[in-house]
């Protein structure tokens, strides 16, 4: 990779230890997928929920924060994707204290590197969107694919390390989506039918997510009705990243690379694929959505305010004979308390956490500790994860999931 | 003796038995990371332990978590020996860089399909090249 003065410095140590030890990564990284050079960015965002650092990532994580005498700090806005609990439903979950242990630790060793505690997977919703053409090194596939698509900003997916990386250097390798041919479209999809609920779009999400096939597919979509809004984009988007590994989808006439179909080379390419309602169907009924429940969950993406106000809205009323987790961020939680949507939902027997995500908090052991595992949600991407953690998901609208926490089974 | 040429290489020479499925691969999705198998249902290798193979698949699924989890998988010792693809996304490449697994990835033709599974496999990353024994 071709490094300016700048990067040099970085890499021979000049401006401290942490910076060398973060841009020797991102060369490494750079240099597998042939990128020219690097290429600042604005935002960094981490997923470093525990389960996935384990002891190695969290020491790891330790010793870059006592880097430079303690005094390694990340440059540029340096942010957190959600944590493996909420400390203050941690009981609720069953977690054992060890692993409460390791997320206290992490907890420390960002603070001592400057990053901001924010734990939400929906910065774009609640701490800021980027903007078009914005360089960015975000995590969360669903957030990339967001930031992406619907926002025209430029990130590819950057694990942990690699965000880190890029909060302490400030750049990243040039490659993938910061590269105008990358962002072009290489499959043509055409909808017969638009959703309506929110875990419809994320099943549509899901079917486009394994058509496209690998990170390196660009799907656009045209026949889409209508203007979804941010909470339908945000699961279309998180499903079809975790079905497919997409990074960037174009829909015609809704997202700003794609206001006609030529803006993003779609006209060059055939119709690969028609996806009418029967197609979205047979995803969901990979899930189905019948019978006993042991828990419901509302996580991934962490629901927004509206989200929330949906959820209490159907919650008035009733009293829950099974659990009910609702996920959100530690930006929305205040506003869900003033406006007495978490009351309406605690009231109904149901839990509001925050700064988590269901699947990033030791979900395997959550549900051995509780006996969890016919879960009944609404999340597309959700399904997709926790087949592998020994769950038996069943997707479901809101309003179905709710009912099954009130009669015991989704019917 | 068989020689398969990547497009992309990272890592240290090894040698194994290779383990292959026409499947994708994600830490998070589709393993016991304590047991050291598939544990996804669906999974084409689903109860099959992959620690010590080669791993030969088709491309990276699911989320970002593989970037960790390599590395903590590599700090217990139950991670496969190396991992070959058709395809990667940046995690399974910034994972590889991070917990300093062998990879390769970018073939001509299928790799999934050229590779017998339990054959026995040379990988040079300095060469970019996977030999079939």
């Amino acid at each position: 990779m071709k490094l300016n003065d700048v990067e040099r410095a970085m890499r021979a140590g000049d401006l401290g230890r942490a910076p060398q030890i973060a841009i020797e990564h991102q060369i490494q990284v750079g240099d597998y997928f042939g990128a020219e050079d690097f290429v600042e960015v604005t935002q960094a965002h981490i997923m470093a929920d525990t389960e996935s650092l384990g002891e190695a990532g969290v020491k790891w994580l330790e010793e870059m924060a006592r880097e430079d005498g303690g005094r390694a700090r990340v440059c540029i806005p340096t942010i957190t994707d959600p944590r493996g609990t909420d400390f203050a439903k941690a009981k609720v979950l069953k977690q054992p204290e060890r692993f409460l242990e390791l997320e206290r630790r992490t907890i420390a060793a960002f603070r001592k590197l400057g990053v901001s505690l924010t734990d939400t997977c929906i910065n774009y919703q609640t701490i800021q969107a980027p903007t078009r053409n914005e360089s960015v090194a975000f995590g969360d596939t669903g957030v990339v694919i967001y930031a992406n698509s619907v926002c025209g900003a430029r990130s590819n997916y950057e694990g942990g390390p690699s965000a880190l990386s890029a909060g302490l250097t400030g750049r990243t390798p040039r490659y993938g989506f910061h590269l105008d041919p990358q962002r072009r479209a290489t499959v043509r999809i055409r909808a017969d039918w638009t959703p309506r609920t929110l875990n419809e779009w994320g099943a549509l999400g899901g079917v486009v997510g394994k058509l496209a096939g690998n990170y390196w597919s660009v799907p656009v979509v045209e026949g889409l009705q209508g203007a979804p809004g941010s909470d339908a984009m945000k699961h279309f988007g998180a499903a079809m990243a975790s079905f497919g590994s997409i990074a960037l989808f174009h829909l015609v006439g809704i997202t700003p690379e794609a206001v006609r179909l030529e803006d993003c080379g779609g006209d060059k390419l055939p119709v690969a694929h028609r996806v009418a309602e029967a197609e979205v169907r047979a995803l969901m009924a990979d899930y189905p959505a019948d019978g006993e429940v042991d828990v419901v969950v509302f996580s991934a993406p962490q629901l927004s305010l509206y989200e929330l106000r949906d959820l209490a809205k159907l919650c008035e009323g009733r009293r829950f004979v099974k659990p009910l987790l609702a996920v959100t961020s530690p930006q929305v939680k205040p506003d869900c308390d003033r406006f007495g949507y978490t009351k309406s939902i605690e009231d109904a027997g149901g839990h509001v956490l925050s700064g988590m995500c269901f699947y990033q908090s030791y979900a395997r052991e959550i549900a051995e500790a509780n006996g969890w595992k016919r879960l009944a949600t609404n999340s597309t991407k959700i399904v997709n994860i926790l087949g592998g953690y020994g769950y038996k998901p069943m997707l479901a609208s809101m309003e179905r999931c709710v009912e099954a926490a009130q009669k015991g089974r989704l019917s | 003796m068989k020689e398969l040429i990547a497009k992309h290489a990272i890592g240290k020479p090894v040698s194994g038995t290779a383990m292959v499925a026409n499947d994708g691969f994600s830490a998070r999705y589709d393993l016991d990371r304590i047991g050291g198998t598939f544990s996804r249902p669906t999974h084409k290798l689903a109860g099959q332990s992959y620690v010590g193979k080669v791993l030969v698949l088709d491309t990276a699924k699911g989320g970002v978590a593989s970037a960790w989890m390599l590395r903590e998988m590599a700090s217990r010792g139950i991670i496969p020996l190396a991992l070959v693809f058709n395809s990667v996304n940046p995690i399974l490449a910034q994972g590889a860089a991070f917990g300093g697994v062998t990879m390769l990835s970018g073939f001509e033709g299928e790799v999934t399909a050229q590779v017998p599974d339990g054959a026995r496999v040379e990988i040079d990353p300095s060469r970019r090249i996977l030999r079939i024994l």
